[in-house]
């Protein structure tokens, strides 16, 4: 059998967040039919993914805010990926929510057409920081949204928390985190807020306007963070993903394991044949050629496989490597991986077999990107 | 035809910059008719792009055109070019020295500047001819009978009644023309009498050899004829004779007779041999004796220069090779540096040269470089009784073998606006300047006479000045000997480790602030690295300014999900990719662009 893994993007959301560089916005109930229907044409008319032994495995609705469409918007995407594609037994099929955008009415439609896991993205328990990054719901809010999907008999949720917003503090991040561990979501994400360019918050720090926590500060909550999720009994198992054991995000081990996945919608990337390509950012995306396509050669596909597999705290098993690529890791970048060693940024598990393994340490995955230039 | 010397003009164009010289020159061929508008380029007489994008005329070019006057003669026109930077004054005198006359062009909104001033007195030493010509009078903010004045007043040449032009727009041009034919004196001579001709300007051209441009005094030079330059005693045969025509040289196997401007070539090798300035005389009767003001042109700034990628170090040499065919004032000699490898210590004029050159390496040559901090040239007496000329600040002798060492100072004149004057004077004491005088040339402007040592003014004086001046001061100044000064070699450590192409002379009251600044700038420059890096500036065991970068505690992408990766891909490429121009320094990564921002020390 050949894993395959789709993911659905639905550029809409009520309000721009001010962090946010995503292809989102706010839209008309007309143009998201639109959308929609283009979609449905994507779907149907989808070249890949058509061998006999392939099997979607997951499925991801994405955004913007995908919870933002009517419930039968949504079940018919769903329902159009079932037609055109061959779906394994039982596939993780998880949709992104923003608090206060989902009913439980909303919420059962969901689960009656197979959504099997959902992802709030909460970013703080604080209300006045909600306020400042321009997200549109309260705490609140969320605690509603997520005891309904609980009533709809979700058992696979995840949340989503920032680190470093402004006017976060070690302390209030902290217990943060702690109020949000009791409701025992199955997973977390704990994200390092980024200023991408073209957004609001980039320009205000540019400007010297956006007061923000200190670096030390920072990475405190990090490893803050990783010290009291792991004593709940969440594991990490990315460098800003953590779980209860066996809820791992299947279709995102997919991508930091080399799994193909097809992307539908305006610009949604997709992973096939070798290739990487994206859509077009525009809602006319079918008229418009494919961007960012890269053809991988084998040394690409083989540093990928690396800085990708080291993003995971299981790192990367030269048996797999050998497998994938016909020769070890030590073969190909003995010398980064030596000098990474040294510089302490990784860590390699010797086995009498030979199927050593590498991964980040602690302080490895604070410099991630060190790790990964070896690999670019 | 030009055998008639009450038919030549021989004269230049003096102005300060951007107060539209090379216009006037444009409009002048272009009004002489010997370019059709289609060939004109915007500025013909500098044909060196850089020149263009600078606004400068670099090397000094000459054309010949043919005017007819309204009083019906026909008159021939050569315009000889001058160089409009300070670093250039050597050869701005010997242009001059080719000339009989000048035309002063001043800005009607601008009025005179130091380096108009200057000129002017440089051209009146000459016994030019000079009479003003208003430009850029279609101005709103042009005052042409207030500028005027200020030329009656601060020159004493007659200016009521001078032309009053636009360059831009060709309004009165003529009245330059007519102006030229009546102002500017013919030019005299013996055809008869023994050749001596000055050269004014030269350049190297891979068919014919050097080209070199010269003025016949006296005599007459033609092809055949053995000549003999008298400062290096190189003779050669003339081969070729001729003219200067816009972008291009026209032979005339007549020869050139006394009083004419044109080119000779001699199968010369390099302009080694022909030095702006030397006299050119006939090898079998030669003249007894040189024209006057020959100098050997001694560089004033030195600096390393070398190859990014050591691998390029033949390129470098290569290129070197064939600016200096064309650069007499050019020099440089092989080095070596712990921290940069091999290169080359070069001389220039001043800064400005320096980064012309660096600038033909980067852009013409396609060359990656690294430039050391420049250096005046330092007399070191030792204790020994020897004296030792210091190029390069790592070659200081121990402290122990040095009695006392002197440094190079500069007569400056600065003009600037009554309201700035305090600001200009703070930054001359700033600068150790020693105050000379001070005159009102006009009710609101002052010429500042202040005697500096070189080595406070050739970083980045200039900037200091029109940044605390608003724009308003101009700046000259001329070599005026050396002074016995307090000097210390300050060294720069990154991660303990001695970087000697950061290592400089300065003066000691100065070094502990410059070290402080220094220290400061690097901090800037060096990225973050795994571990902390300590900057230290010293003077030789004494560590006198700290500063450190401080270990990098986070770089990592928090998401990296399908749409992400090839994004984030090129950024870790493009991040890598600027690593990979840095140099590395024990275990250190530094950018080039430290060792040339180290330089700017002023913040104000």
């Amino acid at each position: 059998m050949e894993e395959l893994e789709l993911y659905v993007h639905v550029p809409f959301c009520v309000k721009k967040c001010r962090y946010c560089d995503f292809y989102s916005g706010p839209a008309s109930k007309e143009v998201q039919e639109a959308y929609i229907e283009t979609l449905l044409e994507e779907i149907r008319s989808c070249p890949f993914g058509q061998n006999e032994n392939e099997r979607v495995v997951s499925v991801y609705f994405g955004g913007g805010t995908p919870s933002i469409l009517p419930e039968e918007a949504l079940i018919k995407v769903l329902s159009g990926l079932r037609e055109q594609f061959r779906f394994d037994e039982n596939p993780e099929i998880t949709v992104e929510c923003n608090p206060g955008t989902v009913a439980l009415k909303k919420l059962k439609a969901y689960r009656e057409a197979g959504v099997n896991r959902l992802s709030f993205g909460l970013q703080s328990v604080r209300n006045d920081v909600l306020k400042t990054i321009g997200r549109i719901h309260t705490y609140e809010e969320f605690l509603e949204s997520f005891h309904a999907a609980r009533g709809a008999g979700f058992t696979n949720l995840s949340v989503d928390l920032i680190q470093g917003l402004p006017g976060d503090t070690p302390e209030t991040f902290q217990n943060g985190l702690k109020t949000v561990l009791a409701l025992r979501p199955e997973h977390l994400s704990v994200y390092s807020l980024i200023l991408e360019e073209n957004t609001e918050f980039y320009a205000l720090h540019e400007a010297g306007k956006l007061l923000l926590p200190t670096e030390e500060e920072e990475r405190e909550m990090a490893h803050a963070a990783v010290r009291i999720l792991e004593d709940a009994g969440y594991g990490q198992y990315e460098i800003s993903n953590f779980a209860l054991p066996g809820f791992r995000s299947v279709h995102n081990t997919g991508y930091w394991t080399g799994v193909p996945y097809l992307g539908f919608g305006s610009a949604a990337a997709s992973f096939y044949g070798g290739k990487r390509f994206r859509n077009a950012l525009s809602l006319q995306y079918l008229d418009l050629p494919y961007e960012e396509t890269e053809e991988l050669s084998e040394e690409d596909r083989m540093n990928e496989f690396m800085m990708l597999g080291l993003r995971m705290n299981d790192g990367v098993s030269d048996r797999a490597f050998r497998e994938k690529f016909g020769r070890s890791f030590y073969e190909f970048k003995g010398s980064s991986l030596r000098k990474l060693t040294e510089e302490g940024l990784l860590e390699s598990i010797k086995k009498p077999d030979g199927n050593d393994t590498v991964r980040l340490t602690s302080y490895g995955r604070d410099l991630a990107n060190y790790a990964f230039r070896e690999f670019v | 035809m030009g055998k008639d010397l009450s038919k030549i003009r021989n004269f230049c164009i003096i102005a300060h910059i951007d107060h539209g010289k090379s216009t006037l020159a444009d409009r002048i061929i272009e009004r002489t008719g010997l370019l059709t508008s289609r060939e004109m380029q915007a500025q013909v007489l500098d044909n060196m792009d850089l020149e263009r994008e600078r606004g400068i005329t670099i090397k000094a070019q000459t054309v010949r055109t043919v005017y007819h006057a309204k009083d019906g003669n026909e008159y021939v026109f050569n315009l000889i070019d001058t160089p409009g930077h300070v670093d250039f004054n050597y050869e701005v005198s010997r242009s001059l020295a080719a000339c009989d006359g000048a035309i002063l062009v001043v800005d009607a909104s601008q009025g005179i500047e130091a380096q108009t001033l200057a000129n002017v007195y440089l051209a009146l030493d000459h016994d030019l001819e000079v009479f003003p010509v208003i430009n850029k009078i279609d101005l709103p903010s042009a005052d042409p009978e207030g500028v005027a004045h200020e030329i009656e007043d601060v020159i004493g040449i007659e200016a009521m009644d001078c032309p009053k032009i636009s360059a831009k727009t060709g309004l009165n041009i003529d009245d330059v023309l007519e102006a030229v034919v009546e102002k500017i004196p013919c030019p005299k001579g013996d055809d008869e009498a023994p050749l001596s001709a000055l050269i004014f300007d030269s350049l190297y051209d891979s068919y014919k050899g050097v080209i070199v441009f010269i003025r016949v005094m006296d005599g007459t030079i033609k092809p055949g004829m053995r000549i003999r330059m008298m400062a290096t005693g190189a003779a050669f045969d003339v081969v070729e004779t001729g003219y200067f025509g816009a972008g291009q040289f026209i032979p005339d196997p007549e020869g050139l007779s006394a009083g004419m401007v044109g080119y000779f070539t001699a199968s010369i090798k390099n302009v080694q041999n022909t030095r702006v300035g030397d006299t050119v005389t006939e090898d079998r009767r030669p003249v007894s004796k040189p024209l006057p003001g020959y100098k050997a042109v001694q560089p004033m700034v030195f600096s390393g220069l070398y190859p990014a990628d050591g691998a390029h170090y033949d390129d470098l040499k290569d290129a070197l090779e064939k600016l200096k065919l064309n650069d007499a004032s050019l020099f440089y000699e092989p080095e070596t540096s712990v921290a940069l490898g091999f290169g080359f210590r070069c001389g220039f004029l001043g800064l400005l040269h320096l980064e012309i050159i660096e600038e033909r390496l980067e852009r013409e040559y396609n060359l990656d470089l690294v430039t050391t901090a420049p250096s005046v040239v330092y007399r070191i007496h030792k204790t020994d009784g020897a004296t030792v000329e210091l190029t390069n600040p790592t070659n200081m002798p121990d402290p122990s073998e040095i009695d006392y060492m002197e440094e190079p100072v500069v007569a400056a004149e600065i003009i600037v606006t009554s309201e700035f004057i305090g600001n200009i004077m703070d930054l001359c004491q700033e600068r150790r300047g020693n105050y000379k005088s001070i005159e009102y040339i006009e009710a609101k402007r002052a010429l500042l006479k202040y005697e500096l040592p070189l080595n406070e003014i050739i970083y980045d004086f200039y900037d200091a000045l029109k940044s605390r001046s608003r724009g308003y001061a101009s700046f000259d100044y001329e070599l005026a000997g050396y002074q016995k000064s307090e000097l210390v070699k300050l060294d720069i450590l990154v991660n303990h480790e001695e970087i000697d192409a950061l290592s400089f002379i300065v003066f000691a009251g100065s070094a502990y602030e410059r070290g402080r600044k220094m220290c400061e700038k690097l901090k800037a420059e060096i990225p973050r690295h795994l571990f902390e890096i300590p900057i230290q500036a010293a003077i030789g065991s004494k560590i006198i300014a700290r500063e450190t970068v401080k270990a990098v505690r986070k770089d990592v992408l928090a998401k990296c999900y399908g749409g992400d990766i090839t994004r984030k891909k090129k950024l870790l490429e493009k991040q890598k990719e600027g690593k990979k121009r840095m140099r590395t320094f024990g275990n250190v990564e530094i950018p080039q662009s430290a060792f040339m921002s180290v330089l700017k020390l002023d913040d104000e």
